[in-house]
């Protein structure tokens, strides 16, 4: 079907270029050119995941899930980053979630938008998002500091550098969701003798959640891949434990692939890639629920 | 169903109308731009009033300033007095949320909102605290008075959204009524639906006039002159001041005199079709 749809769209355009008399050489070759980007785009996409699971697929096995790391690449799992992932990704959106809907919120339906000092806050929060993730580990870290909290392997740290690291995605998202209510039912609403919370609360904010879930989804598969924050807050640890709370020492997937692949053996590789094949596959998962959610409920006002 | 054609007589009309809700002095700005000048004007107590004009003469800004909706607008302001059984209800003591729920408005284009149709009605009486024995009834009773129960009342778990253009007005309707207010202001609300949809509104806006004050702005002369007590007749002109175009009040009294015997000019050309 896919090579049926591109195959009419090089026919349509070639057509279109003929009626036009524009299939003439330098046209066709610009055409080709840009062909031959999303080729070669697409081609490095294809190989690395190929080779991902070429190299992993042996050891996407059951010790992949039970074992917790070992100085013998046979006896090797992952448990402990799979755990510490569920972990930081959970305290992570505790902690961006609300604040992120409750900042849109703010910004959207209740501050005066024309006043300077929001202005410059909504500034920021479009270049908060753009910001490198390892400024928001110096970040944390220099908090930290300033607190005198010494040990900082704890789930809790690295997903308040995370939470900081998606609140601006999340305020952008919900902003989006919420403008995409039309302004005529807060109207209906307010004309009803409703208050602005009331309709927020009743109307605008029900009628924005899949947007906003979709965000913020979106959001937390970024938080998930992300490695350099943690790797900064003392991250990479060799964990023979489940974290068991907020304050439990931890270690993620993407730090565990980065250990793993620093080791000479080959089976560290594998297990490596084995790890990376997982988070493809939840992140990929996260990505498909985000645009389900999206695709089921977007309304046709 | 009975569509009216005919111009409505007023012959039982008081000659002054005995305005619950009037205009004193109004002046509406955006900003430093005065979009109406000096209207003063009173609407009848369950009479239909229609505001005409053409397009830009400001007869939408004054609607919305009769319920205060103007003031969710950045830089709109009144100047002069609306009052409404007596009080301003820009005075400072005076809540826009209580005057909006007493002076409801039904809007041009239908906005229910993207819940059940039960939901939709029960909106206004949950958010206002109105206590009732049972919502259900009063459901039924609102969708009842918007001739809207008999079509609905197999699906009031279903969404808003799936009804028609018409039924999404009448449901409007039928919503603003829910919160027992005194005056039901209409912007154009026939102006998105075909002519039958039409018709229904406007024969339902007759059963409404015994309970409630309405005003209807309107872009369709036959619709005033079909369902209109009294009507108003605005237009632009250009302002001495500062040479902006700014909505006045040229002439109002009972619909048959607007229209079979105007006193003003501009009326006459206006209802003859001659501008606008």
């Amino acid at each position: 079907m896919a090579t049926y749809g591109i195959g009419r769209v090089v026919e349509r355009s070639l057509a279109g270029r003929s009626r036009g008399g524009e299939l003439s050489f330098r046209p066709v070759l610009f055409l080709i050119g840009l062909w031959f980007c999303l080729f070669f785009a697409l081609l490095f996409l294809v190989v690395l995941v190929v080779t991902t699971f070429v190299d992993g697929a042996g050891r996407l096995d059951l010790r992949l899930f039970t074992e917790y790391p070992a100085a013998a690449p046979e006896r090797a799992g992952a448990r402990p980053a799979i755990l510490g992932s569920l972990w930081v990704i959970g305290t992570t959106a505790l902690m961006a979630v609300p604040l992120g809907i409750a900042a849109a919120v703010h910004l959207e339906e209740f501050a005066d938008q024309k006043n300077w000092f929001n202005r410059i806050i909504e500034i920021n929060v479009q270049n908060l998002a753009a910001i490198p993730s390892i400024v928001y580990g110096m970040l944390t870290l220099s908090a930290l500091a300033l607190l005198g909290v010494a040990n900082k392997n704890m789930v809790w740290v690295g997903a308040l550098a995370l939470a900081m690291l998606i609140l601006p995605v999340i305020i952008i998202a919900t902003r989006e969701a919420l403008r995409a209510v039309p302004r005529e039912i807060r109207q209906g609403s307010l004309a009803l003798g409703a208050t602005l919370l009331q309709t927020t609360l009743r109307n605008t904010l029900p009628a924005a959640i899949p947007g906003i879930a979709t965000g913020t989804i979106l959001a937390l598969s970024r938080a998930l891949g992300e490695a350099a924050p943690l790797l900064l807050l003392g991250g990479l640890v060799y964990l023979t434990f489940d974290p068991n709370g907020l304050a439990s020492g931890y270690t993620t997937m993407p730090i565990q692939i980065f250990n793993w692949t620093g080791r000479p053996q080959d089976g560290f590789h594998e297990l490596a890639a084995a790890t990376s094949i997982l988070l493809l596959v939840i992140l990929v998962a996260m990505n498909a629920i985000a645009i389900i959610i999206r695709n089921r409920f977007q309304k046709r006002w | 169903m009975v569509i009216h054609t005919s111009v409505r007589t007023g012959a039982s009309l008081p000659d002054k109308p005995y305005g619950q809700l009037a205009c004193e002095q109004v002046d509406v700005y955006y900003g430093s731009f005065r979009a109406v000048t000096d209207v003063s004007l009173a609407f009848g107590i369950n009479e239909i009033t229609a505001l005409i004009g053409p397009s830009g003469c400001g007869k939408s800004t004054l609607l919305r300033s009769l319920n205060r909706m103007n003031d969710l607008i950045d830089g709109a302001r009144v100047e002069g007095r609306v009052t409404f059984m007596g009080e301003d209800i820009y005075g400072k003591r005076v809540d826009a949320i209580e005057v909006r729920r007493r002076i409801g408005m039904v809007f041009q284009k239908p906005n229910p909102f993207p819940k059940s149709i039960f939901d939709n009605i029960a909106y206004g009486p949950r958010v206002n605290g109105i206590r009732v024995d049972s919502m259900s009834d009063l459901v039924e009773e609102a969708l009842t008075k918007a001739a809207l129960w008999d079509e609905v009342k197999d699906k009031l778990k279903q969404s808003a959204l799936g009804l028609s253009g018409g039924q999404q007005q009448r449901l409007c309707i039928a919503r603003t009524i829910a919160v027992k207010p005194d005056v039901i202001l209409m912007d154009e609300p026939c102006s998105a639906l075909d002519p039958i949809a039409t018709a229904r509104i406007e024969d339902l806006m007759h059963d409404l006039r015994r309970e409630y004050t309405i005003v209807i702005v309107t872009h369709n002369m036959q619709q005033a002159a079909r369902v209109a007590d009294r009507t108003a007749f605005f237009t632009a002109q250009v302002d001495e001041g500062n040479g902006d175009r700014t909505g006045v009040l040229v002439e109002y009294g009972k619909t048959a005199q607007i229209f079979e015997n105007p006193t003003d000019r501009r009326t006459e050309d206006y209802i003859s079709g001659r501008f606008g």
